[in-house]
This record gives C-alpha cells, sequence and structure tokens, in this order.
C-alpha cells in the first residue's frame, strides 16, 4: 500500500515500534522478572521489600504492552491480524496470568487473610505471563499458515518443542533482568540472595540462548544463509563477539559486590544483543515468510497522522515516566509503598 | 450442538467488557472527585481535605489497578477474536485507539504511582498536580475510546476499498455524528455513578458516627453536584435519543419496539416484543407521546422495523428493556436527590437514619444505568459491528474453532469471578476503616502474626513460593 505514498514512513515506524516492543521487554521484564525469583525469596519482609521496589512503576510499564500491541495494530495491521490470532491461547493466558499478578500487588496488603493465594498469583502469574510470551515469541520465528490475509491454522500450531525452548529462554531471561533490578534497588541480605539467584538465571540464559541461536538456522536455511555466507559471516562476528563480552561482564559485576549498576546493566546488554540478533535474522519480514514490512503496513494516511502524536508525545512520556522513576530513585526504602 | 465462534467471541467480549466497564466508570469520577479534594486541600490546607482525599486514594488505588488488568484484555480481544474487523478497520481506528494509549495510559500510570506513593516525596503542589494529571489522563481515555465506538455506530469520514476502510478526513472520523452525544452522555453518567457512591459512603460514615465529619462533607458537596448532574443527564439522553433517530433508525426502532412506520405514534411504557411475529404483547401504551418524546412533534414520524430486511433487525427484546431499565433508574435517581436536598432546608438531611439508610443503597443506581445504556447501545447496533457496513459474523477470525473460544471464555470467566469479589471486599473493607489518620499496617502475614521482633531475613535456604 506504500507505494503510493510520496513518504515512505514504513521505516520510522519500524524504529518506534522496534523501540517500543525492546523497552517494554526491559521494562516489564524487570517487574515480571522481580515476580518470578519472588516465590523463591525466603522470608516475608524481603517479599516485600521486593514487591515495594517495583510497586510504584509497574502499570507504566506494563502500558508499553498496549502501545505494542497498538502500535502493530496501527502501523502493521496485517500482521496484526494474522499473528495475534495464531497466538491465542498463548495471548489468553498472558493476559489471565497479568490479571492475577497485577491485582496481587494491591491484594496481598490489602486483603491479608488471602496473602498466600495472592502471594502465588504474583509468582506464578508473573511465570506464566514471561512463558507465554516466550512462545508468542518463537512461534512468531517459526512463522504461521496464512491464506491471503489470514491466519489458516490451528490455534495449536504455536505450541512446538522451539516455542516452549523460547518460553523457557524467556523466563531465565526475565529473572536475569530481574535479579538486576533487585541488585540495584536492594542492599544486604536481599542484594546478596539476588546476585546468587542472578548467576543462576544466567547460567539458564546462556544455555537457552546457545540452544535457539543454533537451534534457528539449521531450522530456518534462509536464515543460516543469512548470518553463514561471506561477507555476511565476517559482517555480523560483532555480534556474537560483542555478546560474549557482556556476557562476561555480567557474570563478573553479578560476582563483584561493590557493583550494584553492573548486573543490570549487563542484563540489559543481554536483550539488546539478542534482540538485535533476531532482527537480523527475520529483517526485513513482519509476518516472517509472508509479509514484508511495507506489505503489512497501514495506509499512509494513518501512519501519518498517528506520526504526528507519536513524535510529540513520546518524548514527552519518555520524560515523565523517567520523572517517576528519579522519584523513586535509591534503594527501596521500608517505608515507601504498599503497607 | 455444535459451538459457534462467533456466537461465543461476542459473549466473551460482553462479559470483558461489562466489567471493564464498571472499574472506568467509578475511576474517571472518582480520580476527578479527589483531585477536587486535593485542591481544596492545598487552598484552605484543612486536615479534613487531607483525610477524604487519602481515604478516597487507597479506594481508587484497587479500582484503579482492576481498571488496568481488566483493560489490557481489551485491545487484545480485537486482535485474538476479531481479526477480520481488526484488518478491515485498522487504518481508520488504530490511530484512536494508539492516541488512547499514547496520551491517556502513559499520562494516567506515570502520575499514578507519585499520587498512590509519593505523598512524602514530592512538595504538595506536586502531589496535586500528580491528582490532576490523572484526572485528565482518565477523561482522554474516555474521549479516544469513545471516539472508537461511537465511529462503529456512525462511521464517517472514510472510503471503503476492497472490504477494507481508509481514512479521508480525520477530524470527521473523530467527531462523527453520535461522538459528542456519546461522549457527555456517558461522562456525566460516569460522574453521576462515582457521585452516588460517593454519598452513600458519606451517609453511612455520618451513621457510623466515628467519621461524621468527614461523611458529612462528602454527603453535601455530591448532592450539590447530582443535584445539577441528574436533570443534565437526561437532556443529554434525550438528545442523544434524537441523535440515534437520525443515525440509527433501526435501533430506536428496536428501542421502542415498533414494527410499523408511523406518525403520532404512542409510547409504549411495557411490553413483549415479539420479534417472531413483528408484535408486541401487553403493550400499555401513552397515545401521541411517542411522536412527542422521539420528534419533538405531535405529528413526527417514528420508523418500524419493517422498513428493513429481516436479517438487518437488531434483537429487539434486549435494547427495549435495557433502555426502559437505564431510563427508570433515572428518574429515581431524580426522585432521590430532589428529596434530599429538600430536606437540607429543615436541617434534617444528616438527622433522618431513614434518608441516610436509603441513600446508602443507592451506590449502585449509577452502575446498573450505565450498563444498561451501554447494552441498549450495542445490542441496538446489531447485527453490525461497524454500522450498516460490516457484519458481526464477518467481523470474526477465521481461525477460531468453537471450543477455542469456549475454553478462553471459561478462563476469563473464572479469573474474573474471582478477582472482582475479592476487589469487593478489598474495597468495602477500606470503607468500613473509614477515613483514619494513618493507615494501620495489617498485622497478618501470611496468616500467621508478624512477630514483635522481626527476625533477620534467613536467606541461605530457598523454599517454595511463599
Ligand atoms: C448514570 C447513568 C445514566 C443515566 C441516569 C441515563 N443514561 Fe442514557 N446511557 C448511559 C448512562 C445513563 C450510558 C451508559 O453512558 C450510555 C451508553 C452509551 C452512551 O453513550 O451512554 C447511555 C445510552 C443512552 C442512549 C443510547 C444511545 C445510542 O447508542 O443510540 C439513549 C437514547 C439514552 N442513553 C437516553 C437516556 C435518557 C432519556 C435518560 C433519562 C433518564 C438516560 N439516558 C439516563
Ligand atoms: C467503547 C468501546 C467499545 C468498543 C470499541 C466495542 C466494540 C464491540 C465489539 C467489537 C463487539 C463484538 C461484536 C458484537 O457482538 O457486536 C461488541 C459487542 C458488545 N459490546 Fe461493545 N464495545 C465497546 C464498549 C462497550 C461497553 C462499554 C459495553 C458495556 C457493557 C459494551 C457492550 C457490548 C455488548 C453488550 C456487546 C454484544 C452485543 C450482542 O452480542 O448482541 N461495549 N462491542
Ligand atoms: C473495547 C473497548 C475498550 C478497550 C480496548 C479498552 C482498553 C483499556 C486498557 C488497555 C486499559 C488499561 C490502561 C492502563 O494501563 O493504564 C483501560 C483502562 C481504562 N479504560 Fe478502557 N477499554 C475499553 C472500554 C472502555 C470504555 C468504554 C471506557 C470509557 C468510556 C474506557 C475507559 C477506560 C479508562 C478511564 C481506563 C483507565 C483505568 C481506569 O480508570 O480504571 N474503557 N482500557
Amino acid at each position: 500500500m506504500a507505494e503510493s505514498a510520496v513518504i515512505d514512513f514504513v521505516p520510522v515506524w519500524t524504529l518506534i515500534l522496534g523501540a517500543g516492543v525492546f523497552l517494554y521487554v526491559l521494562l516489564d521484564g524487570f517487574d515480571l522478572g522481580v515476580g518470578i525469583l519472588f516465590g523463591l525469596i525466603p522470608d516475608a519482609p524481603s517479599r516485600n521489600l521486593a514487591i515495594n521496589s517495583v510497586a510504584p512503576v509497574w502499570d507504566g510499564n506494563e502500558t508499553w504492552l498496549i502501545l505494542g500491541a497498538m502500535g502493530l495494530f496501527a502501523a502493521f495491521p496485517v500482521a496484526f491480524a494474522i499473528i495475534i490470532p495464531a497466538v491465542y491461547f498463548p495471548v489468553a493466558v498472558m493476559l489471565l496470568a497479568l490479571i492475577f499478578r497485577g491485582v496481587a500487588f494491591e491484594f496481598r496488603f490489602r486483603d491479608a487473610p488471602h496473602r498466600t493465594f495472592w502471594d502465588y498469583g504474583f509468582a506464578y502469574g508473573s511465570l506464566l505471563a514471561t512463558f507465554a510470551q516466550g512462545i508468542v515469541l518463537g512461534a512468531f520465528i517459526q512463522g504461521f499458515r496464512t491464506e491471503g490475509y489470514a491466519f489458516t491454522g490451528s490455534s495449536l500450531d504455536c505450541f512446538t518443542p522451539f516455542s516452549i525452548v523460547t518460553g523457557i529462554c524467556l523466563v531465565f531471561g526475565y529473572a536475569l533482568l530481574g535479579a538486576g533490578w533487585l541488585v540495584l534497588k536492594t542492599e544486604g541480605a536481599l542484594q546478596a540472595w539476588a546476585r546468587q539467584h542472578g548467576r543462576r538465571a544466567f547460567l539458564g540464559v546462556c544455555a537457552a540462548v546457545l540452544l535457539v541461536s543454533i537451534w534457528t538456522p539449521v531450522m530456518e536455511p534462509d536464515i543460516a544463509r543469512r548470518w553463514f555466507s561471506w561477507p555476511n559471516i565476517l559482517l555480523l562476528a560483532p555480534v556474537p563477539i560483542v555478546t560474549l563480552v557482556i556476557a562476561w561482564a555480567t557474570w563478573e559485576a553479578l560476582g563483584r559486590t561493590t557493583s550494584h549498576w553492573g548486573p543490570f546493566t549487563g542484563a540489559i546488554g543481554l536483550f539488546a544483543m539478542s534482540y538485535l540478533g533476531i532482527a537480523i535474522s527475520l529483517w526485513p519480514m513482519i509476518v516472517p515468510h509472508r509479509f514484508t514490512l511495507w506489505q503489512a503496513a497501514s495506509a499512509p494516511a494513518t501512519q501519518a497522522f498517528l506520526l504526528v502524536g507519536a513524535l510529540v508525545l513520546l518524548p514527552i512520556i519518555l520524560m515523565y515516566t523517567g520523572w517517576s522513576y528519579w522519584v523513586f530513585r535509591g534503594k527501596v526504602r521500608a517505608d515507601i509503598g504498599y503497607h | 450442538m455444535t459451538l459457534d465462534p462467533v456466537i461465543l467471541s461476542r459473549l466473551q467480549f460482553v462479559w470483558v467488557v461489562a466489567w471493564h466497564i464498571l472499574l472506568p466508570a467509578f475511576t474517571v469520577g472518582l480520580a476527578s472527585y479527589i483531585a477536587f479534594v486535593e485542591a481544596l486541600h492545598l487552598a484552605t490546607r484543612r486536615p479534613i481535605y487531607l483525610r477524604v482525599s487519602n481515604f478516597w486514594i487507597r479506594i481508587f488505588s484497587v479500582a484503579f489497578g482492576m481498571g488496568v488488568v481488566s483493560g489490557i484484555v481489551m485491545p487484545f480481544q480485537f486482535g485474538t477474536n476479531w481479526s477480520r474487523f481488526s484488518l478491515a478497520t485498522a487504518n481508520v481506528l488504530s490511530p484512536l485507539l494508539a492516541y488512547e494509549g499514547l496520551v491517556a495510559f502513559f499520562l494516567e500510570s506515570a502520575f499514578l504511582g507519585v499520587l498512590l506513593f509519593g505523598r512524602k516525596l514530592v512538595p504538595p503542589w506536586a502531589h496535586f498536580v500528580a491528582a490532576l494529571m490523572v484526572a485528565l489522563g482518565t477523561l482522554f481515555s474516555t474521549f479516544w475510546i469513545l471516539a472508537t465506538n461511537s465511529w462503529m455506530q456512525t462511521p464517517a469520514g472514510y472510503s471503503l476499498v476492497d472490504g477494507r476502510f481508509y481514512p479521508q478526513d480525520w477530524l470527521a472520523i473523530i467527531f462523527n455524528p453520535s461522538f459528542p452525544y456519546r461522549l457527555f452522555h456517558t461522562v456525566v453518567g460516569f460522574y453521576i455513578s462515582t457521585g452516588f457512591v460517593v454519598m452513600s459512603v458519606g451517609a453511612w460514615l455520618i451513621r457510623d458516627r466515628r467519621f461524621a465529619e468527614e461523611g458529612r462533607f462528602m454527603l453535601s458537596s455530591t448532592l450539590w453536584l447530582l443535584l445539577v448532574l441528574v436533570p443534565v443527564q437526561m437532556e443529554l439522553g434525550d438528545l442523544h435519543g434524537l441523535n440515534t433517530r437520525e443515525y440509527q433508525p433501526a435501533k430506536l426502532a428496536a428501542i421502542e419496539a415498533r414494527w410499523d412506520t408511523g406518525t403520532r405514534v404512542p409510547l409504549t411504557l411495557f411490553a413483549i416484543p415479539d420479534q417472531e411475529h413483528a408484535t408486541n404483547r401487553f403493550a400499555i401504551e401513552v397515545p401521541l407521546l411517542g411522536s412527542l418524546i422521539l420528534t419533538h412533534d405531535l405529528n413526527g414520524e417514528v420508523k418500524g422495523l419493517k422498513d428493513w430486511p429481516r436479517e438487518d433487525w437488531p434483537p429487539v427484546i434486549v435494547p427495549f428493556f435495557a433502555f426502559r431499565i437505564m431510563v427508570g433508574v433515572g428518574l429515581l435517581m431524580l426522585a432521590i436527590v430532589v428529596a434530599a436536598n429538600l430536606m437540607r432546608r429543615g436541617g434534617q438531611l444528616f438527622a433522618r437514619r431513614g434518608l441516610l439508610r436509603a441513600l446508602e443503597w443507592s451506590a449502585p443506581l449509577g452502575f446498573i444505568a450505565v450498563l444498561a445504556g451501554w447494552t441498549t447501545t450495542e445490542v441496538g447496533r446489531q447485527p453490525w459491528t461497524v454500522y450498516g457496513l460490516l457484519r458481526t459474523a464477518d467481523s470474526v477470525s477465521p481461525s477460531l474453532t468453537g471450543w477455542n473460544v469456549l475454553l478462553s471464555l471459561l478462563g476469563y470467566i473464572l479469573a474474573y469471578l474471582i478477582i472482582f469479589p475479592a476487589g469487593w471486599v478489598v474495597m468495602s473493607r477500606f470503607v468500613r476503616r473509614g477515613p483514619e489518620a494513618a493507615p494501620t499496617v495489617e498485622p497478618i502475614e501470611s496468616g500467621r502474626p508478624q512477630a514483635p521482633v522481626r527476625e533477620p531475613p534467613a536467606l541461605s535456604s530457598g523454599e517454595g513460593a511463599a
């Protein structure tokens, strides 16, 4: 549809949507990760601290999910109309899990007689939501059965060995982000605990990323060709090398008790590299094997109308989101948050 | 029995949206009320306003959290269950929904943290600004979501190519013919719904005596407001009805259970509409009044459903009764508000326990009217998702089977039946505790009383979830 446009808005929308989804993964990633670890934290005061470290920001973090979904709907509706029904069950499970996890923030403090129930809701809700997102990722990389602009497969197609592995992969990844966040926001025993569990999550992430990085090119010859043909192999070599360096630095920072920012920054770096890797593998497809970004794009008039607002509003949003993080900066205090 | 994915998807949509709407109906009004009380506090520094504000902020935080989680479900419904609708309308509707996210949700969520937890961290004026921004956010949200819904009711500013809508004129799309009416009628409806809740809680606090001063403030301030808003809402509803007659005449015919076109038509107060035989049973009618109310003219013409082919008829019985419930509730509200304000003169308002009790019981009225009103609107729009252009049956995702949707629907039913009663319990516990100066810490931890001496964290061994 973009042929007739004077200006091609697809690249800028790709950037905005790509950045938006990445921000979502980082931001909700760390608070889902805190939720995944939450169930393992042994004592109640530390659990309260952990939950208070994300209480003021989780809602804003989750808003990026809505922006991601609406951004896809707005900029690439063909992809929206194919992908979302294709991952019907993972999406439903994610939403249900997010419901329980979201209300648990309030209810575990307000509904003390059932606190144990809401604590389970928080921990398992975070875990399930993450796993479901990982399934969506795996199914997305593998592609969908389509006819015209419609998904014609079955709602169970998305559950494959590969997508289950990406699901597990994301659980470890978010747990690592969550551990990094806890190292950053807490002190003393809880921080030490977060370092230790961060290392466990890290090992899980390494194993999973390695597995996916080998599996994907074996499964998809196109992707193999992209990475291993000459001269791509040389041009793309920095990606795995930088990833290795970041991985080493993250491991090291998790062990060094003077490093407060290190583990979180390292985890962000690892996510950025994996994200880049997926983008390189799939570019320029938005529905793998079927539709390119341009073929799936909405009408130029639609993209233009929304772009005007997005360019004005996104910087403002980033500013006041930053402000609210700044208000709650520093180590979590026991007297701020839910009581 | 075959499971029809269309019917089940509709049921699922109704289930999730009807629960969701209850929360905006409360939080839109409450956010504004909190901002109003915060402003009073900023101006006068009287501690009572602080107590009232903190009291409602606690309740707000629960309602808002539930509004958010039930809201996140909504946009995904378009993708999962209504993908053909999404593809067809994306070029026109997606920016409206995306703008809702950009201008409203981020504003709300970013300032919400400061509103809930920031009282000690930021200066008072900044806390007031946070309250104001949250209130504005809820209103922006209402603006955009209703623009979306109104376009589906009365589409404008588009062109239709190969079964997909393309935007021609954004102002015409946003300010489509029914939008102003729907926006004002809904926002006022939300304010009224909240007003009745605040009033009812105030009445209870007076009767309970512990916090009578706060209760009197809540009751008195909302009663004045409702005395204005309830009649305004009726006028807005009347205008909305005239608009519906012009742009969705088949819906109006269903609301009135009118089968034959005619002039000088009566007003049907009650009947059992019989869709199959296109007639009303047990009808109670007032001559001429129908034309007068619906067209503001005794000789006005009102269209009957027989003017349309049967496959374009909405189900009559649902909008017919839903509309009568809404109007009935509106009249009841008017009676309550007028009566209570009359009592002010004798100074009996705060003293009559019977009256206070009646006011307490009026809390759910607004929500009943809102649900009834939306049921009228949405069922009256059937069998279309985009009025006259895209059928509901052609909107559903082609890949879905009946049992797919049944399974997810059962999941949503189960989840909401846990979450919403729990939220209700938590909020009513806050009400019962009253606007005390400082919130007390719940002394119970996972069912056990927390030890007076906090044990040092035992962090060596991991155990299962809590
Ligand atoms: C406190 C809530 C409340 C009260 C007291 C009323 N309404 Fe209402 N009404 C709504 C809350 C509402 C609503 C839920 O907000 C609706 C659903 C869609 C909309 O725009 O507003 C609605 C819809 C709605 C419609 C449907 C329009 C359409 O979609 O075609 C009409 C004709 C009226 N109303 C008319 C009235 C009249 C004549 C009332 C006089 C008593 C009245 N309403 C009271
Ligand atoms: C404002 C945003 C809204 C949008 C965009 C919207 C959209 C839709 C869609 C896509 C459907 C499914 C197709 C159908 O069955 O007709 C639907 C149905 C329905 N919606 Fe809405 N809706 C909105 C608000 C609401 C609200 C607030 C209610 C309140 C209760 C509501 C009640 C219903 C009902 C009752 C149906 C089913 C009608 C039937 O099955 O006959 N809607 N709406
Ligand atoms: C199909 C229809 C609807 C969709 C897609 C939808 C979407 C959403 C979403 C995603 C949220 C969460 C926002 C956050 O994270 O802060 C939300 C909350 C909200 N929605 Fe809806 N919604 C629908 C119906 C409605 C209707 C009909 C209204 C009002 C007329 C409304 C008003 C609000 C408001 C005010 C909030 C803020 C949270 C709150 O106050 O509880 N929504 N909605």
